[in-house]
C-alpha cells in the first residue's frame, strides 16, 4: 500500500498561550485508496488537524510536527511551494457549499480557475475538461453556465466534488461535506465520493461526527478527544470492539436504526476522576 | 378514543407566493402544506419527519397560530382555536409551547437567563415577582442547570446547556403541548443523548405531548410512538413508529429509510 501522508507529533497550540495545545501530539498514516475518517466532537481538534495538512492555520495558531506528504515536509514549504500543492495535489471539500463558492460567478468559471491556475488549461480544452468533470459528479455538462444560486444544496456539493478532484489529487481532504445536507443527498455524496476514491486511487480523509457516515465510508477510524487521539484503527475493530473508555462512551450516545439501544450520555466527571486520556 | 387527542390539525393548506420569471413579473405558487391533518395524543409524542422544504416546520409554525394559514382548522383540546376570542387564545398560547432549533440565535443575548424563562411568566401575569423568581430557578434546576444562574447571560453556557435554557422557557408554563423544532439538531451527539433523555424524563413527569421535527430518523425511533411522513406538502403516510419502519407502504418512506447512514 503506497502512503500518501504522514503526521508526525504534530502539535497546535495559541501563539499567545503556547502551554496550552488544541490537537496534541498527534501521529498517523494515510494510504492511496483508503478512506480514514476522523471522528470527534466539537473542539476535539479534527477540522484544526485537517486546515494544518493544508497549511491554512490561522496565524493566531501555531504548527509544530511533521506532515509528510510524498515525502515532502509540507510544515518547511513557503506560501508558493504550497499554493502549488493546494487544490492540485491535496483537494479540499468543505462543509457549507454556499460559503465556498463564488455568489457571483458561474460554476464552470469557477471549477475552470482551477485548471488554469494549476495545469494552464485554456479555450476548448478548458471548456471541454469542465464538461466531463461536471458529467463526472453527476451534473449536465450544460449546467456549467449557472450561478451557484441557480443550484440546490447537493448540486452545489457536487461542484465542489468537481472542483476537488479536478487536478486529481493524491489526497482529498473532506471536512462534514455531507452535514448541511439532507438524508438521501447526504448518501449520493457518499456513494459518489466513495467511487471516485476508488477509481483514481486517492487516500481520503473524512472529517464527521456522524457514526452512521463512518460506518459507511472508511476503512480506518480515528477518534479524537480534546485534541488528542484516542483511538485508531480499522473501522470493524473501532466501532465494534472499543478499546478506549471515551470511544466507548461516544458509541453509546449515537442512537440506532433499530431503536433498541439505550442512549447513554458521556459522563465527563468520570472520564476525568479516573483520569482518561490518550 | 376521540377525547384523548390533544392537539389536532385538520385540512390545512398553506401557501407561498413566489415572484418568478426574467424580472419577477411571473408568480409561482408553493404549497407549503396540502391539506395537512394530524392528530397528536394526550402524553405521547409526535414526530414530523421530512426533507428540507418539505413543510414540517410551517406546520409546526401554523399549530401554534404563529403562521396564518390559508385553509383548515387547528383544534386544541376539542376546540378550534380559530373560534377562541383573544383571551381564550392566550389561554390556549399557555399550553402550547416551542423549543426552537438553534440555541445560539432562539436566546436573547441581552437578557439575563432569568428573565429570559421568567418572561412567558410576566406575560401570562402569574405570580409576583418572587414567586416568579422562584418557579424560574426551580424549572432551571429540573432541566440540569442551577439555580444562581438566573443571573448569567446567555453567551456564558455552552450549546447544550443553552438548549436547556430554551426547555426551561418553553416548560415553566406547564404547557400541555410542547412542539420541538430540531431541538438537537445542532448539537454533538453526547449533548444530543442528554437533550433527548431530558425531554423524555420531563415528558414522563409533566405529562407532556410533544410534537417532534426532525430529519434525522436515526433519533425518531427513539423518541416517537407515531409519526408523519411529509414531502412538499403533503403527508406522505403516517402511523406508528415501529410499523412504518418495519414494513414502509410508500416508495419514499423506503427511499428515506434506506439513505439513513449505518446501515452497510
Amino acid at each position: 500500500m503506497t502512503e500518501i501522508l504522514s503526521i508526525e507529533h504534530l502539535n497546535v497550540g495559541l501563539k499567545k498561550e503556547p502551554t496550552r495545545l488544541l490537537v496534541k501530539d498527534s501521529s498517523f498514516k494515510l494510504s492511496a485508496g483508503k478512506t480514514t475518517c476522523i471522528v470527534g466532537e466539537s473542539g476535539s481538534g479534527k477540522s484544526l488537524t485537517a486546515l494544518t495538512i493544508m497549511g491554512l492555520l490561522s496565524n493566531q495558531l501555531v504548527a509544530s510536527g511533521h506532515v509528510f506528504f510524498n515525502g515532502v515536509d509540507l510544515t518547511t514549504l513557503d506560501n508558493k511551494a504550497m499554493r502549488k500543492i493546494r487544490g492540485a495535489q491535496i483537494g479540499m471539500i468543505f462543509q457549507e457549499p454556499m460559503t465556498s463558492l463564488n455568489p457571483v460567478l458561474t460554476v464552470g468559471f469557477q471549477i475552470g480557475e482551477v485548471l488554469t491556475a494549476h495545469k494552464g488549461l485554456k479555450g476548448d480544452g478548458l471548456k471541454s475538461k469542465i464538461a466531463t468533470l461536471l458529467t463526472q459528479v453527476g451534473i449536465p455538462a450544460e449546467r456549467a453556465n449557472s450561478y451557484p444560486d441557480e443550484l440546490s444544496g447537493g448540486q452545489r456539493q457536487r461542484v465542489m466534488v468537481a472542483m476537488s478532484i479536478a487536478c486529481e489529487p493524491a489526497l482529498l481532504i473532506a471536512d462534514e461535506p455531507t452535514t448541511a445536507l439532507d438524508v438521501t443527498v447526504q448518501a449520493q455524496i457518499l456513494t459518489l465520493l466513495d467511487e471516485l476514491k476508488n477509481r483514481m486511487k486517492m487516500a481520503m480523509l473524512f472529517i464527521t461526527h456522524d457514526f452512521g457516515v463512518v460506518s459507511d465510508i472508511a476503512d480506518d477510524v480515528i477518534v479524537m478527544f480534546k485534541g488528542e487521539i484516542v483511538e485508531a484503527g480499522p473501522k470493524k475493530q473501532v466501532l465494534e470492539n472499543p478499546q478506549h473508555p471515551y470511544t466507548k462512551a461516544l458509541l453509546d450516545c449515537v442512537p440506532d436504526v433499530e431503536g433498541k439501544k439505550v442512549l447513554k450520555p458521556i459522563d465527563y466527571a468520570w472520564l476525568k476522576t479516573n483520569e482518561v486520556s490518550a | 378514543m376521540q377525547d384523548s387527542i390533544i392537539l389536532e390539525a385538520r385540512h390545512l393548506v398553506k401557501q407561498y407566493k413566489q415572484r418568478s420569471g426574467s424580472f419577477g413579473f411571473g408568480q409561482t405558487t408553493i404549497n407549503a402544506l396540502d391539506d395537512v391533518s394530524v392528530a397528536l395524543k394526550k402524553g405521547s409524542t409526535l414526530a414530523v419527519v421530512g426533507e428540507s422544504g418539505s413543510g414540517k416546520s410551517t406546520l409546526a409554525r401554523c399549530l401554534l397560530q404563529l403562521h396564518p394559514f390559508d385553509s383548515g382548522e387547528v383544534l386544541f383540546q376539542g376546540q378550534s382555536l380559530a373560534k377562541l376570542d383573544s383571551k381564550a387564545l392566550r389561554q390556549a398560547r399557555k399550553n402550547l409551547q416551542m423549543v426552537f432549533q438553534d440555541p445560539f440565535a432562539s436566546l436573547n443575548p441581552r437578557m439575563r437567563v432569568g428573565d429570559i424563562v421568567a418572561e412567558g411568566l410576566l406575560v401570562h401575569s402569574l405570580g409576583n415577582a418572587n414567586e416568579r423568581l422562584q418557579k424560574v430557578q426551580q424549572m432551571l434546576e429540573r432541566v440540569g442547570l442551577h439555580a444562581e444562574d438566573v443571573k448569567k447571560y446567555p453567551h456564558q453556557f455552552s450549546g447544550g446547556q443553552r438548549q436547556r435554557i430554551g426547555i426551561a422557557r418553553a416548560l415553566v408554563l406547564e404547557p400541555e403541548v410542547v412542539v420541538c423544532d430540531e431541538p438537537v439538531s445542532a448539537l454533538d451527539v453526547s449533548v444530543q443523548a442528554q437533550i433527548l433523555l431530558l425531554l423524555k424524563s420531563l415528558q414522563k413527569e409533566m405529562n407532556l405531548s410533544y410534537i417532534f421535527i426532525t430529519h434525522d430518523l436515526r433519533v425518531v425511533r427513539h423518541v416517537a410512538d407515531e409519526m408523519v411522513v411529509m414531502n412538499k406538502g403533503k403527508i406522505v403516510e403516517q402511523g406508528d413508529v415501529n410499523t412504518i419502519y418495519q414494513s414502509p407502504q410508500q416508495s419514499y418512506t423506503r427511499d428515506l429509510l434506506k439513505a439513513i447512514p449505518g446501515q452497510k
